[in-house]
């Protein structure tokens, strides 16, 4: 028993040892990585893999702001319509600001994203902490409404933005820097900031205790609502960032943009191995969930055995494996 | 060891006439029993008997072997090596069913019970009797009556599990362990959450069920429990069993000796007499909607100051209130100045701590690491800068592991992989980090083993000697008296008296904690004046 040794050999270093369930994320990617390359040679060229991680990136730098909701106990339904209406928002106001400053209207539109994200993860933030409303329920209500805001901004139809500024903002998304798309630099920018804010800051050791009992951080002296919220604010801003690097992509807005991300997002990190229920949460093994993801699609796409019709199908037995996995390695 | 065990008798051991002479048969007997898990031994060469009609009680210190033991009798565990007889005939038991069969049946420490289903839904939980395939609630309803009835508790069967008390939820936890045949109970720590009321209820009925001729084994931290009860004694040390002794040779203090392997100089540290004048923290008009009402009183510098009283009194909840972990009103004077706490970072700012009686639910994060579990409620104190250092952490850990002999193997390891009583000196450790000048201790050392005990209340001591004052909240009257300098007695959310000095006496708490209860409708047990 621990209690009887002496003090003498009290270990000062952690045995180095892989933890498995850290790496799992990484190791299953790999393993992806190796089958992609089996079934067709051409998965493993520059070409594709920027291709499929740039396009991960919108699910990467919104789930990375979901591992901060979850990892403090809560849950964000609302991320996929979330992203819809702020993308909205932020085209509408930038095609109205284009006349008179030009494309400097993108930086504004991105300042007005941003505050925008914020908002809208305070909004979801104050209902879960002040309304004391489950997390499921209150973002499931706030779903519904950005989804009808922005069929409704849309008037159904599609927000389309301004030909002026199209040119001007093309790079954000297809444009690189030092030969990496441009979208993969700022998911690792985000990715890093994230990592740093939950494992370097004191917000971040709070989050973690929030989520893993929210007693026992009551009774430190931890304030469960400001951290709480704070986390539905940080998913927003990563919504809002999302959506900067979308708009250049498809050029528009509409009603059906964003639809189910939310379970894209949500398996993203739980693959990454942050659990559901709250606690410690894996920043960088989100992002691998969410290039799992994004690379199982483009396999299924590339070989034949699947129809790529069945991603979904595919993506939804993932996350119940890596649920079995987090399960039976406790 | 054995010079302390067989020397002395006691000089006035109560006549006892149902001693049988004829040894009757043992029900169970375990021979060389040992349990390893993988290269770590936890419980070598044990070897007892239980006989029928005999209180069999097991003691040891926390990470003795205790719980192994009991488990390895109930087919909750198999054994590495060894055996188990019953009649004369080996038995082998790989699952609990197998030994409930065999008429072994286990009373858990913990109550599991579905608090949302009735009384006798409970009891018949997974082995409901059905008529034609129907459930069949008037002969539940009626077994469980007279279940109860057996062993004294009036609850209806068709109250709400979450409706009663936690004595009667314990009874009920009985009753549903009684309801197949048995020769042989398991009591483990059946005591730990009780007020001295509804212990005397529960040893009431180990004595009925004994005198009907049922085997018991019962385990227990408390030794004036198993110096009343046992027939034998068998005390564990390390894994390793230490020896059986007659149950009425030896005294509280013998056990403690036997159990730690060693002489404890006393349980309790010498009261000194120190200036008490200065109020440290003045509580007036204390109202905890639901609890409490109206209540008021100080502590001073350099005292501490026990509450007394029975669970459900109110005592943590006046703390709670007080604290804001929960809505309540009171004034508040710390150190003559008035101060508002409306959250629990505003007491902690203020410089009180709170050690909550919860340890596993409210104190400690079990899955997080010792470090960050210990800096929780100081991470500003301790990590002055914007950043986490990782060094300040470890420097804040190995401090603590060194001023409160926290004993452990890694400093990695996780606050659930440590011993109960290491637990509660890491929760000590946390709150005192905040550098509080008013320590408020909830049951300081509930399910810890001497030892540890003993040190808790230096700990205490030293507090108040370096100018900080101390409210300990506890339901064991013994650790009251023996620390405390003045005990205030709450009952029904009031306080019901003060007393000092010489007039610290068992009786006494008892009397404030119970007098002028109406003969309410959860009243059971036989009263005593």
């Amino acid at each position: 028993m621990t209690d009887m040794t002496a003090i003498g050999s009290i270990q000062h270093e952690p045995q180095f040892k892989i933890n498995w369930v850290d790496a799992g994320p990484f190791i299953a990617l790999a393993a992806l990585l190796l089958v992609g390359f089996l079934v067709n040679p051409e998965f493993l060229s520059a070409n594709n893999i920027a291709n499929v991680v740039t396009r991960s990136a919108f699910i990467a730098i919104i789930a990375v702001g979901a591992t901060f909701v979850i990892s403090s106990g809560g849950l964000d339904l609302s991320v996929g319509s979330m992203a819809a209406f702020v993308t909205g928002v932020m085209i509408l106001s930038m095609n109205a600001l284009a006349a008179n400053l030009g494309t400097s209207a993108i930086i504004a539109g991105i300042g007005i994203v941003m505050l925008a994200g914020v908002l809208c993860g305070l909004v979801n933030g104050v209902i879960v902490t002040v309304g004391k409303i489950e997390p499921f329920i209150a973002t499931l209500g706030t779903m519904g409404i950005f989804r009808a805001l922005i069929t409704y901004l849309s008037d159904g139809g599609s927000i389309p933005i301004d030909r002026s500024l199209r040119d001007a903002y093309r790079p954000v998304y297809f444009g690189s820097l030092l030969g990496v798309p441009v979208p993969i630099v700022i998911s690792i920018v985000v990715a890093v900031a994230a990592s740093f804010i939950l494992y370097k800051t004191k917000y971040g050791r709070r989050c973690a205790a929030v989520g893993a009992n929210e007693d026992v951080a009551r009774y430190s002296g931890i304030s469960v609502t400001k951290v709480r919220t704070i986390a539905y604010v940080i998913q927003g801003a990563c919504v809002a960032i999302a959506a900067i690097c979308y708009v250049p992509r498809l050029g528009a807005a509409t009603p059906t943009t964003g639809l189910l991300w939310e379970l894209q997002v949500i398996t993203a990190v739980v693959i990454g191995g942050t659990a559901l229920r709250g606690g410690k949460g894996h920043i960088w093994g989100t992002v691998a969930g969410a290039v799992i993801l994004e690379l199982i699609a483009n396999l299924m796409v590339l070989s034949d055995f699947v129809s790529e019709y069945l991603v979904a199908a595919v993506q939804g037995v993932i996350i119940i494996i890596a649920m079995l996995i987090q399960r039976l390695s406790r | 060891m054995s010079g302390v065990a067989n020397g002395k008798t006691e000089a006035v051991a109560p006549p006892h006439s149902l001693v049988v002479e004829a040894m009757p048969r043992p029900v169970l007997e375990a021979k060389g029993l040992a349990k390893k898990y993988g290269q770590v031994s936890v419980l070598s060469d044990v070897t007892l008997d239980i006989r029928a009609g005999e209180v069999h009680a097991i003691i040891g210190e926390n990470g003795a072997g205790k719980s192994t033991l009991m488990r390895l009798l109930s087919g909750y565990v198999e054994p590495t090596s060894g055996s188990l007889w019953m009649d004369s005939a080996e038995v082998v038991f790989p699952k609990p069913a197998m030994a409930q069969a065999s008429g072994i049946v286990l009373v858990h420490q913990e109550i599991l019970l579905a608090e949302a289903l009735t009384v006798a839904e409970n009891l018949f939980l997974g082995r409901e009797l059905t008529r034609n395939g129907i459930i069949d609630d008037r002969t539940m309803q009626r077994i469980t009556s007279s279940k109860l009835a057996e062993i004294g508790c009036r609850v209806s069967p068709s109250a709400l599990v979450r409706d009663i008390s936690l004595a009667d939820r314990q009874l009920v936890q009985i009753a549903r362990a009684l309801l197949d045949n048995y020769r042989l109970v398991i009591f483990d720590e059946p005591t730990a959450v009780l007020t001295s009321d509804e212990v005397e209820t529960l040893l009431a009925i180990i004595v009925r069920l004994k005198n009907q001729g049922i085997a018991i084994l019962y385990i227990s931290h408390r030794l004036d429990e198993v110096q009343r009860l046992a027939d034998r004694v068998t005390v564990l040390r390390d894994g390793k069993m230490i020896g059986t002794y007659p149950g009425r040779t030896l005294s509280q203090m013998d056990m403690a000796n036997l159990m730690v392997g060693r002489e404890l100089a006393t349980l309790y540290p010498k009261k000194s007499i120190r200036c008490i004048s200065e109020p440290m923290l003045e509580v007036s008009g204390a109202t905890v909607p639901g609890f409490v009402s109206d209540i008021s009183f100080a502590v001073h510098k350099g005292e501490i100051l026990g509450f007394g009283g029975m669970i459900g009194a109110g005592r943590t909840e006046l703390f709670e209130g007080i604290l804001g972990l929960r809505p309540g009103t009171a004034k508040l004077r710390l150190r003559g100045e008035s101060i508002h706490i409306r959250k629990p970072l505003d007491a902690i700012e203020a410089g009180i701590g709170y050690l909550t009686e919860d340890r596993k639910g409210k104190g400690l994060l079990l899955g997080e690491q010792l470090a960050s579990n210990l800096t929780l409620s100081a991470l500003s104190r301790v990590h002055p800068h914007r950043l986490l250092r990782k060094s300040r952490d470890r420097e804040a850990l190995v401090h603590a592991v060194d001023t409160y002999d926290i004993r452990l193997k890694s400093y990695s390891l996780q606050a659930g992989q440590l011993s109960g009583g290491n637990q509660q000196k890491l929760l000590l450790a946390k709150v005192l980090l905040t550098n509080p000048s008013v320590v408020i201790i909830d049951e300081p050392t509930r399910g810890i083993d001497i030892a540890n005990k003993a040190q808790i209340y230096s700990f205490i001591h030293k507090l108040v000697e370096t100018g900080k004052a101390c409210i300990v909240i506890s339901s064991e009257m013994q650790e009251l008296i023996g620390i405390c300098d003045r005990i205030l007695v709450m009952r029904e959310g009031r306080i019901s008296g003060e007393v000092t000095g010489a007039d610290m006496t068992e009786n006494k708490i008892a009397l404030l904690a119970t007098s002028n209860v109406s003969m309410s409708k959860e009243f059971q047990g036989v009263r005593h004046t």
